[in-house]
């Protein structure tokens, strides 16, 4: 110390200026975030123990002792390392069912396009300055583009039934429809849970409630099993079909919430204004009131559309191909039978790449809306 | 204004109000109410068409049938000969056993990685922070798979991982040292409850004394009494064991000790670790709601930080995780039902083989969709009820 005012003899009465800690600043750095004080100096020092042995473990496992590629189904070299590195060779030898499930291989550049497709259809609709009517033009014209991607028949491309359909197109295409067709349903709920009718009202507080307080897969089991009892005979609804509906369903009940905390947020002068103005019912909500709750909701609408995503994966319960249904399915093979766990790290950064754009991106929109 | 015509605007609005809106909203909730009984209608007279082609009967007369099923995991009595009514019931006590354990682990692991995602250290608060977007953004059921998996992948029980004495960990599950129930035991529980309620009731007589004489009196020799002597007096006089059986290994299996199954295992991590991810982050913006003004004002009386953060900060911000909590725990109870991915018996997973079985499909989904809209009214109510509590009164 060199500066005199520091000598406990002649302290100055007032002197705010934050003692500079000596060092460069990746020490200060150090100093402030993980060594501050004696506990936090502890958990530092377990913490990096700990991190440095899963890093070095995980290092082994997954790139040093791992096997990336074998010849044929000749597994011998990867079981003899099991437990001691991964087998990856696994991804490059099942990653097209993983992807694709039984769509026709040669057929499958189309299932592709669709994913791509869908991608396009996100990254559009995710830009703010992009919102406008236009773009329901561009997801109705992309949505017809993939069904006739999948379907084919027409345009010389080969027909493929539904029942062939599967891996991420579907896991995508009972997410997007889902949400598509729940949107508009669960706004007109919303709605209906605010009216002042008491019959409409009560009406809408049972769907929302039923839906909302048993499991998914107690839907997922009623459209798979009770749905074709409740239709006339000789009516026959696809599986997959089936499945979409109780999706839509249940993404009615859990956006209507949503859009509530939105149209709660209204004040009663909107309303007011709305109503001097002579406006009918639907004007005031679609021009008025719909637009600004809609944008007060909009991060916890992006986290249960995340939510929803991940949902779709349940339909492995009722044997619908999804992505994560043909990853389960992918190692029945009995070779390949002992590395599951690769296959669900696979399956699982898909997921998480989609889940984790979409989260950053209510992050963002979260910073951006907040005032100030 | 004058007094004369009083009645002239109030009747033209009567009639005004008649005209448009109520006879307007009339038409519209009998036109929606008509378009619901019409579709409800005519899907229910399918249904009882359709079964009576397939010969199904409806009712829940098939509850007394025997069911036949075998349960592997269950705490209650139970063999195949038993009636469905039964499997049920065995089916929802397997259900609350995750949904409790499961809530009550997830709650004291989403507070802790909550609070560390806060913590000063930068390296804690990263971790914590990886933790909860890796959990959060990949699908549960791939998770329960996951760790399912590797539960198969664990040694055999003959080469089971022992962490601690009497602790194994192998392809048959966790093994744990237990103290055998019997009736003496019971009893013995049962009076440290009574001793616990009654020391609550004694607890805010005390406070109210101190109230109203301000002078402060001891809890702590009564507590001794009622929650360590009373039990231990019933159990000296019912000569109850507390004997602790360890478990060993016989042949191929484990002998004595409480064996959770690797189906039960599994799904309590998965459900615990993916659920405390999101209660992490509720718990971090309770903790940042409560004014920043408060830790400064804790920090300038110079209370420790462990102190600030249990005695000022978390109360103030209980208030704002407690309602976004109550819709944490009800997932956690509905996601419960994924167990029957893994062939954990549940309730769904045992209403699913019912459905199978007898083709009852309607009575089954009922009997699920009436079990969970109940637990879940159940834990709303509990919740609420400690929401109203908690809450602040404002005057």
């Amino acid at each position: 110390m060199t500066s005199i005012t520091d000598t406990p003899q002649n302290p100055l009465p007032f002197d705010a200026r934050p003692r500079r800690t000596p060092g460069g600043r990746v020490i200060r750095w150090l100093r402030a975030n993980l060594f501050a004080s004696i506990t936090s100096s502890i958990i530092s020092v377990l913490l990096i123990a700990l991190l440095a042995k899963a890093f070095v473990s995980l290092v082994q496992w997954g790139y040093w002792n791992a096997i990336w590629i074998v010849s044929g189904n000749q597994t011998g070299p990867c079981r003899s390392i099991r437990g001691l590195g991964a087998c990856w060779a696994v991804i490059p030898e099942k990653y097209r069912f993983i992807l694709f499930g039984t769509y026709p291989f040669n057929e499958q550049w189309r299932p592709a396009l669709v994913c791509l497709t869908f991608v396009a259809l996100f990254w559009v609709s995710s830009r703010r300055n992009w919102w406008r009517k236009e773009l329901v033009l561009v997801w109705a014209a992309a949505l017809v583009l993939i069904g006739i991607l999948m379907w084919g028949g027409v345009f010389g491309l080969s027909y493929v039934s539904q029942d062939r359909w599967g891996g991420l197109p579907v896991t995508l295409i009972l997410a997007t429809f889902g949400l598509a067709f729940g949107f508009p349903l669960g706004i007109v709920v919303a709605l209906g849970r605010r009216s002042k009718l008491p019959a409409i009202r009560s009406l809408c507080v049972l769907y929302v409630e039923l839906i909302r307080g048993v499991p998914l897969i107690s839907l997922l089991f009623m459209a798979s099993v009770m749905f074709p009892l409740f239709l006339p005979d000789g009516v026959n609804i696809d599986k997959l079909l089936r499945a979409q509906i109780a999706f839509i369903l249940y993404a009615g009940a859990y956006l209507a919430e949503v859009i509530r905390g939105g149209l709660q947020a209204i004040p009663r002068g909107q309303h007011d204004a709305a109503d001097a103005l002579g406006l009918t019912y639907w004007k005031k909500n679609g021009l008025i009131i719909l637009p600004q709750a809609i944008r007060h909701v909009i991060p916890p609408l992006v986290n249960t559309f995340i939510a929803f995503f991940k949902d779709t994966s349940l339909v492995l319960i009722i044997g619908i191909f999804d992505l994560l249904t043909t990853a389960k399915t992918s190692i029945i093979d009995p070779a390949w039978q002992q590395f599951s766990v690769e296959v669900y790290v696979f399956v699982g950064l898909i997921y998480f790449v989609f889940c984790f754009a979409m989260s950053r991106y209510s992050r963002q929109l979260e910073a951006q809306s907040r005032p100030g | 204004m004058t007094t004369s015509t009083p009645e002239l605007p109030r009747r033209r609005r009567m009639r005004l109000r008649l005209n448009r809106q109520q006879v307007n909203g009339l038409i519209w909730q009998i036109v929606v109410v008509a378009i619901a009984v019409a579709i409800v209608g005519w899907l229910w007279s399918n249904a009882l068409h359709n079964l009576s082609v397939r010969r199904i009967s409806t009712g829940f007369a098939f509850l007394g049938r025997e069911a036949g099923m075998p349960i592997a995991d269950s705490w209650l009595a139970y063999s195949p000969r038993d009636p469905y009514v039964r499997a049920f019931i065995v089916g929802i006590v397997n259900t609350l056993r995750v949904a409790v354990i499961g809530i009550v682990l997830a709650t004291v692991l989403g507070t802790l990685i909550g609070i560390a995602r806060l913590s000063s250290n930068w390296l804690l608060s990263r971790l914590a922070a990886v933790y909860v977007e890796v959990l959060r953004d990949v699908p549960l059921l791939l998770q329960l798979l996951f760790w399912y998996v590797l539960m198969q992948g664990l040694p055999a029980a003959r080469a089971a991982w022992k962490p601690i004495e009497g602790v194994f960990l192998s392809n048959r599950g966790l093994v744990l040292p237990s103290i055998p129930i019997e009736e003496a035991n019971l009893w013995v529980i049962a009076a440290a409850a009574a001793g616990l309620s009654a020391l609550y009731l004694l607890r805010r007589q005390l406070v109210a004394w101190q109230m109203a004489d301000g002078k402060a009196r001891p809890l702590w020799p009564y507590a001794l009494a009622l929650l360590v002597g009373l039990p231990a007096l019933v159990s000296f006089g019912l000569g109850a064991s507390w004997t602790i059986t360890f478990p060993e290994l016989r042949g191929f299996n484990f002998v004595g000790g409480l064996t959770l199954a690797p189906e039960y295992f599994a799904l309590l991590i998965a459900l615990v670790t993916y659920t405390s991810a999101f209660i992490a982050e509720i718990v971090r913006s309770g903790i940042q709601a409560v004014p920043r003004g408060q830790w400064d004002a804790a920090n300038a009386l110079g209370l420790r930080r462990s102190f600030v953060l249990q005695r000022i900060v978390l109360p103030q911000a209980l208030r704002v995780i407690i309602p976004p909590m109550t819709s944490q725990y009800l997932n956690l109870t509905k996601n419960s039902s994924l167990a029957v991915a893994v062939g954990y018996q549940d309730v769904v997973s045992i209403a699913n083989t019912t459905l199978n079985q007898t083709g009852q499909a309607i009575e089954a989904i009922a009997l699920i969709m009436a079990v969970f809209l109940t637990i879940s009214l159940g834990i709303s109510l509990f919740m609420n009820w400690y929401n109203a509590r908690i809450a602040l009164v404002e005057r």
